[in-house]
């Protein structure tokens, strides 16, 4: 496995990328629905829906409706991908993927776009998603932390028991961070980069962030390891603890609020677990952020690479 | 066909699953009895007579499906299967809504995988019903797809983005039965939230609106023996109108039966005027 640097870090338009990857898999498995609450045009699903008209269905500017037909279809043998934005599918249509579909354990999925600081502001952006989700019994929550991994999260979620949310990024400046040669498992972290005095772990595409974070300090003499946790639930406890016994340090980094997130699931882990720790979350602070490009609202917010860096140095 | 010996054998199921509820409310402790009285034909007719099933293969593919949406009414269904064998009726009796139960207040598939759906939540019965039906029609099965909802959930926003959604996916195999007793928890719907005209509304989103007298048997038989084709295309809701209580006199439109309790004497009284309303139209079946 290799971890492309910055320089040479390759762009591709991520709606594009998730598009063709949940087409190329659903023309391979015929129990795949797809399910949108209009938004065929925005979380793109327009290839699918030209290849697979008859297992296309847009349910209209009806959250709630959209995941419970989804329910009722999972309970008829079939595998739904239900798009639409992070806070509409959290809160709007929540209970519905709560008391349908994962109180009856159904094999619902949730595409939520939008998690993060999107430009359309914080009506639509998911900020307490994963936290939301992360508390129903029986739910998983996954996101992409790079373009290559969209295609290895849809593999995986075919045969995959349960209800899942899966979490995509804001669909601006995403890339591909791995060369793809790696095996992607639900529940499992990925050591993305090895490091021995502290340990970045991230949720979903802010990966980037933290890999800059990474390479500054190695310029400096300081040695960062990464820990991609591409699963928010199931939570890989032992991945987290052996990065605290290894480097003692952690800080973690997420697009989503500094409540329920990443950080909250790490600290959870760390202060049962008995193993001393060093630790600082990274996250959306507790407000509604301004209008504006993720990157920059990620700096003045105080959770982008830069925080990751002057954290860092403050545990050394 | 409804012909007079298959009549007879529902006015008798009926009966007999009158006083079974009422035996349920009274040795539970409480219940939801007014609406599982209310319901009464029309659960029994559709688990007696309409539906294609097999209690000894619940989860056969081709099965007619049933969601009540108003979940509240899980005893009712509960004791309609039972009474198909689908589990005991014994153990239903014994552990309705006791401790550790499969058998709960709000119905749950997970521990009791003999139904098609848990419901519970308000709004949220319809909207599964409607995905059903569809996954129906991709898996090219003829089954039809029946969700009872209650009058007071449609108060509830997600039944109408259901409703539109089965109309414009023209999925005729979709039967709601929406049971109008006019009561929902607090009170009579149209005092807490008027949901009237019910019959109107539905046509407006697209749907086949039936209204029929839900308490009289021969109604209830007559408007299943004559359900559109599932290939009309168009829904159909049958507005069921009915008695929130029905069959016993201190129950009867009354808001305080929604989820009672009742007592020795109350029992005794309520068993009484079920037997004694049954013993006159068996006399009246007669003559």
């Amino acid at each position: 496995m290799k971890l492309f640097g910055p320089h040479e870090k390759v762009l591709a338009a991520s709606r594009t990328v998730w598009d063709q990857s949940f087409t190329a898999m659903a023309e391979k498995y015929p129990n795949v629905i797809a399910m949108t609450a209009d938004l065929s045009r925005s979380i793109c699903t327009e290839t699918f829906r030209k290849k697979v008209p008859d297992r296309f269905f847009n349910c209209g500017i009806a959250e709630q409706n959209m995941i419970g037909m989804a329910a009722g279809l999972a309970l008829c043998g079939k595998i739904p991908y239900c798009t639409t934005f992070a806070p509409f599918a959290s809160m709007r249509s929540g209970e519905q993927f709560r008391t349908d579909a994962c109180y009856m354990g159904l094999n619902v999925r949730v595409i939520a776009s939008y998690g993060g600081i999107p430009i359309a502001g914080p009506s639509h952006a998911g900020l307490e998603d994963a936290g939301i989700i992360r508390s129903f019994p029986g739910a998983t929550v996954v996101s992409p932390s790079d373009l290559g991994m969209i295609s290895k999260i849809f593999e995986a979620s075919v045969d995959y028991a349960g209800p899942m949310y899966i979490r995509l990024g804001v669909g601006i400046n995403e890339v591909y961070l791995y060369d793809g040669n790696y095996e992607f498992k639900i529940g499992k972290a990925i050591k993305a980069r090895h490091g021995s005095d502290a340990t970045i772990i991230s949720f979903g595409m802010i990966l980037q962030q933290a890999l800059e974070a990474a390479l500054e300090l190695e310029q400096e003499g300081i040695d960062v390891g990464l820990l991609d946790m591409p699963t928010l639930k199931p939570l890989d406890r032992e991945a987290v603890l052996e990065a605290a016994r290894d480097t003692g340090k952690i800080v973690t980094m997420e697009d989503h609020s500094i409540y329920n997130g990443l950080g909250s699931a790490i600290s959870e882990v760390l202060a049962e677990s008995g193993v001393p720790c060093k630790f600082k979350r990274l996250g959306i602070p507790d407000l509604y952020p301004s209008y504006g490009a993720q990157e920059k609202l990620r700096n003045k917010y105080g959770y982008g690479y830069a925080a990751a860096v002057e954290a860092i140095k403050g545990m050394l | 066909m409804a012909d007079k010996a298959t009549m007879e054998r529902l006015r008798d199921k009926v009966y007999e699953y009158r006083k079974d509820i009422l035996q349920l409310c009274y040795k539970a402790k409480g219940m939801h009895v007014g609406g599982d009285l209310s319901c009464a034909e029309v659960i029994v007719t559709l688990y007696e007579y309409v539906m294609r099933i097999d209690p000894q293969n619940p989860s056969w593919e081709d099965r007619d499906r049933f969601v009540i949406s108003k979940g509240h009414g899980g005893a009712a269904l509960y004791l309609v299967m039972a009474m198909r064998g689908y589990f005991g009726k014994e153990e239903l009796l014994a552990t309705y809504k006791g401790h550790e139960t499969r058998f709960g207040m709000h119905p749950c598939k997970t521990l009791c995988p003999e139904l098609d759906s848990s419901s519970g939540s308000l709004g949220h019965g319809l909207p599964i019903a409607t995905g059903m039906a569809l996954a129906g029609r991709l898996n090219k099965k003829s089954y039809r797809t029946f969700c009872m909802v209650g009058d007071g959930e449609m108060m509830e926003g997600a039944i109408w983005e259901a409703a539109m959604a089965a109309a414009h996916y023209k999925l005729g195999s979709l039967i709601v039965i929406l049971d109008r007793n006019r009561l929902c928890l607090d009170g009579f719907t149209e005092e807490i939230m008027g949901v009237e005209p019910v019959a109107g509304k539905w046509q407006a989103f697209g749907w086949n609106a039936i209204v029929i007298d839900g308490n009289n048997l021969k109604e209830v038989m007559d408007v299943f023996d004559h359900l559109p084709v599932p290939e009309s295309g168009v829904p159909t809701a049958i507005i069921s109108q009915t008695v929130k209580g029905k069959g016993v006199s201190f129950m009867e439109n009354n808001p305080a039966y929604h989820h009672a309790v009742i007592n020795d004497e109350q029992f005794r009284q309520a068993i009484e005027e079920i037997e004694a309303a049954y013993q006159q139209t068996k006399g009246g079946a007669k003559a």
